[in-house]
């Protein structure tokens, strides 16, 4: 982060227009940004804190919460294994096609959350490619916890491979060689070099992985068919209870999704200012 | 040994398999997923894609998301800009603090987003009791939540590059006499262009897409208020699949043309500004 | 116009860039500021150009206060080392910017902007290549290009911040001459900066050696080259090395010995004699005050440089000979001096790293 230019500098603007720039840049974000968050708690706590509470003794709450923390725990691992053997092919060999399939591997970003449980349709879906096959077997996958995993590993797929295949390229692959030629092992190698020098990226790319897995919303919706009790996870929840004219309940559930964002953030943050260039400056945005 | 060479030789093992595993898994997860939906595109045809996307409920939910997905990304241009600005060349208490907010829109739930902005927008809300008008449940609140989700992606951009700023520009500015926001507009604001149309287009393309913090606030009255996301999954609940592909093949078709626009306009900008 | 700094203090923190300078600039005049790196040279450019704003002092434009003045306002030119060109905009563009931003009153019609920016790129010698980009110029076009943008606006002063320390040797001798004609036909006050004491002492009408913060002579190259009031401004320009030596009466004793190079004008107590290398001869070591063992032989040029350890203390004196003299390494010689320079309290050697913050 630049060092501000001192007041006196004559190369920036005068006293009162910085004032007014920060006013100005303060009230928008006090409109988009914090205006928002306020209310997820204001709302969740408009009936004090014995209704925040109950909200959470709602058996469907209940069951909302156990499902996004098991999809979580399938989709974060996966992602984790992937965004490793990624990073690891991508970073550390030279090889033909690699902008290819680094592009292939960042398309999930780039498509609509909607569009990404919209193939699973199209392939499990009852009208899609293997839905007759899937029916005559009598397997499920649109409507149940397979399309809900499939989905959630779909938008959350490039997280952890993009935080480590940048820091990854940075550092080379010598100290890889230092050990190989010490006589470690192959495996021994990646978990005593590799690993502990991109250790704050990993949880970086961990954490944001698991905050989106948790949050997912339209790409889920897509593929969760809304069965109360059963394929509703806590976003899918929010969205019953609110559309029940729940408003509190609604809120008191959405309060720890925010939570868990804030949570999120606070330790990205903490990431940054303390280990910024281990995370690699590829990585802001 | 033939010349061309799949990768170049390396000491380190395990590259087979953490490639091949890599090429697996984006094949099962992404690619044939999405090939799926390219599939089903084709076998529809251009001809009636377009019979589809010309239905007026269709067209609606099309023009709607790419003019409000534009209107939201040019607005965020210009706060994002002095947002940026403000928080990498002032120093003010609450900047850091600021600064670590603009990822709200990236930490908070896409649904927790969307029933806090209806409440805070709804006529009986904070903000909607305030004005004369109606901003939730109108495409005027659609604007809002993609305003909201697309910030960062603006402000992200322009940070590293504005920090980069060679400030001996503005200073030869200052000595050639330029008042300061002569200086500013002049010479600060065109080394900007090219990081500024990148972040306009991620903003762009993220809004185009957007679907939980926005059904809330949206009304989703056909034909007024209902983005394409959300007429994509009234088609899937319908079982109108070819309905539902048509409508993501143009979201698609659309997206890419505005950034590839974009992106050739940046690589122009970037090519005449050259190395100084 | 000329100009005149009074005791100017820079503090960056605790640390004084500038630790009250004082000197006069006379209108027409081509000024070097020399000193090593650290030296506050840059400091003192920016706070004339005011993109410093000095703690205290003065700075006189002609009888103008110009510490009371914006940048905008003091009309100076200014080069930077890195040329800072406008890259979005033409060549054309840059030159002409300082002229289109003044107020309505004071800017010329456009018609007048193009003739006088075609004539500044004549001076330059860079006429046909307005409509190019700063990208795609060589590193000596940019900065001939930098040099017309400064004059475009007819400064009162024109700086240049180390104006050739990005270009090849090659092109560097060429635009020193070129930027003393265009010095003698535009005759601008003109300050420039370098830390190449060769640059400064073959461009500038006057050098003024700065160190940290302090200058510490004013005067002509052959001023500053022949007759150096501190020992600093002796050992910074030109070679030297410099021995040990112990005043009495006017004598200097090394080592108990007195040197036969007559009266030093010094009080009594230890100091040091200042020796250039073409002063010293070999001579026999049995006769010679001084003696000691060489240690290393170098060609440099038409010479060789021989490096003379004497003295129990080894101190190391630098003598440049003919490339005939028959001496070898680890010969035994005596070293007589035809010049030295001697300064009042100066009992260690002159450093000339860098300056360090404090
Ligand atoms: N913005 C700044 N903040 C803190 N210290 C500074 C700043 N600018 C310069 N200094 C310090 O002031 C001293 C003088 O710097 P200055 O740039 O004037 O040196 P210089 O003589 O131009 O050196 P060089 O030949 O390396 O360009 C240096 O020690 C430098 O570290
Ligand atoms: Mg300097």
């Amino acid at each position: 982060m630049a060092d501000a230019a001192p007041p006196s500098s004559p190369t920036s603007e005068s006293p009162a227009a910085r004032l007014a720039l920060i006013a100005v840049a303060v009230i928008f974000l006090g409109f988009f940004l914090f205006l928002p968050l306020i209310a997820v708690f204001t709302e969740a706590l408009r009936n004090g804190v014995g209704a925040y509470l109950a909200a959470f003794d709602d058996p469907d709450t209940i069951s909302a919460i156990k499902l996004t923390v098991l999809v979580a725990a399938i989709a974060v691992p996966l992602n984790l294994v992937f965004g490793l053997a990624a990073s690891w092919a991508i970073a550390k060999f030279e090889f033909k096609g690699k902008s290819l399939l680094l592009t292939l591997i960042d398309l999930p970003f780039s498509v609509s959350p909607v569009v990404s449980g919209m193939c699973y349709v199209l392939l499990f879906g009852g009208q899609g490619y293997f839905g007759k096959w899937l029916q005559s077997h009598d397997l499920q996958i649109i409507f149940a916890l397979p399309g809900i995993v499939l989905a959630t590993v779909f938008v959350t797929f490039p997280f952890v491979a993009r935080e480590l295949i940048p820091l990854m390229q940075e550092q080379g692959t010598s100290e890889e060689e230092a050990a190989l030629s010490l006589g470690a092992r192959g495996f021994r190698t990646f978990w005593s070099v590799t690993l502990p020098n991109v250790r704050w990226a990993l949880l970086y790319g961990v954490l944001l992985c698991n905050a989106r897995a948790m949050g997912e919303f339209g790409a889920v919706s897509v593929v969760s068919g809304h069965l109360r009790g059963l394929t509703n996870t806590v976003p899918l929840q929010v969205e019953i209870l609110y559309n029940d004219y729940n408003f509190v309940a609604a809120f008191a559930v959405a309060s720890v999704l925010a939570g868990l964002g804030l949570v999120t953030l606070a330790i990205k943050t903490g990431l940054e200012w303390r280990y910024g260039d281990e995370i690699s400056a590829a990585h802001r945005r | 040994m033939s010349q061309f060479r799949f990768r170049s030789p390396s000491a380190l093992p395990g590259f087979g398999i953490a490639y091949g595993f890599t090429w697996i898994w984006l094949s099962v997860i992404v690619l044939i997923p999405l090939g799926a939906v390219v599939l089903w595109a084709a076998s529809l045809g251009p001809a009636q894609i377009y019979a589809i996307a010309s239905r007026p409920q269709t067209f609606a939910a099309l023009r709607l998301s790419f003019g409000l997905s534009l209107a939201a990304a040019a607005l965020n241009a210009v706060f994002g800009l002095i947002v940026a600005w403000v928080l990498t060349r002032y120093s003010f208490p609450g900047r850091r603090l600021l600064d670590a907010a603009v990822d709200l829109p990236f930490a908070l739930p896409t649904a927790v987003a969307g029933i806090a902005l209806a409440a805070i927008y709804a006529p009986n809300g904070w903000v909607g009791s305030l004005v004369p008008f109606r901003i939730a449940y109108t495409p005027l609140g659609i604007f809002v939540a993609l305003v909201f989700i697309g910030l960062p992606f603006v402000v992200r951009t322009l940070q590293p590059v504005l920090a980069d700023v060679d400030r001996e520009l503005e200073e030869a500015s200052a000595t050639l006499g330029a008042r300061r926001a002569t200086t500013v507009f002049r010479i600060v604001l065109p080394t900007l262009v090219p990081p500024l149309l990148t972040g306009f287009a991620l903003a762009f393309a993220r809004a185009v897409g957007e679907y939980g913090s926005v059904i809330f606030i949206a009304g989703n009255i056909p034909g007024v208020s209902e983005i394409a996301p959300l007429l994509i999954i009234t088609r899937l609940e319908q079982f109108d699949y070819a309905g539902a592909t048509a409508v993501a093949t143009i979201m698609l078709a659309l997206s890419f043309v505005v950034l590839l626009i974009v992106n050739l306009t940046e690589a122009w900008t970037r090519r005449r500004l050259g190395r100084g | 116009m000329d100009l005149k700094i009074r005791d100017l203090h820079k503090d960056y923190g605790q640390f004084p860039a500038l630790n009250g300078v004082s000197l006069d600039i006379r209108s027409g005049e081509l000024i070097a500021l020399l000193g090593p790196s650290g030296s506050g040279k840059t400091t003192l450019l920016r706070a004339i150009a005011g993109l410093e704003i000095p703690e205290r002092g003065q700075i006189l434009f002609g009888d103008e206060d110009a510490l009371s003045k914006s940048v905008q306002e003091r009309n100076v030119g200014f080069v930077f080392q890195h040329y800072a060109l406008f890259r979005h905009m033409k060549v054309f563009d840059n030159i002409a910017f300082g002229l289109r931003v003044r107020g309505r009153a004071r800017r010329p019609a456009e018609a007048e902007i193009a003739k006088k920016v075609r004539e500044l790129l004549d001076l330059v010698q860079l006429s046909g290549l307005e409509a190019r980009y700063p990208a795609q110029l060589s590193g000596g076009q940019r900065q001939r290009v930098a040099l017309a943008r400064a004059l475009a606006i007819e400064p009162q002063v024109l700086l240049l911040d180390e104006p050739f320390g990005a270009l090849d040797a090659q092109v560097r001798k060429e635009l020193r001459r070129w930027l003393r004609a265009i010095h003698d036909e535009t005759g601008h006050t003109t300050v420039f900066v370098t830390h190449d004491q060769d640059e400064a002492l073959e461009l500038a009408d006057r050098v003024a050696v700065l160190n940290k913060g302090n200058i510490e002579q004013v005067g002509t190259p052959d001023d500053v080259y022949d007759r150096p009031e501190t020992p600093f401004v002796y050992a910074f320009i030109g070679d030297s090395t410099s021995l040990p030596v112990t005043i009495e009466q006017g004598r200097a004793l090394f080592e108990g010995s007195p040197l036969p190079i007559g009266a030093v004008d010094s009080p009594d107590g230890p100091s040091r004699i200042h020796i250039r290398p073409q002063d010293v001869t070999l001579a026999n070591p049995d006769d010679a005050a001084v003696h000691g063992e060489i240690i290393g032989l170098r060609r440099s040029g038409a010479h060789r440089r021989a490096d003379v350890c004497v003295g129990k203390a080894r101190s190391r004196i630098e003598a440049l000979l003919s490339p005939e003299t028959d001496v070898s390494v680890g010969e035994r010689v005596g070293l007589a001096f035809k010049g030295f320079a001697a300064y009042p309290q100066d009992p260690t050697p002159p450093k000339l790293g860098l300056a360090r913050a404090a």
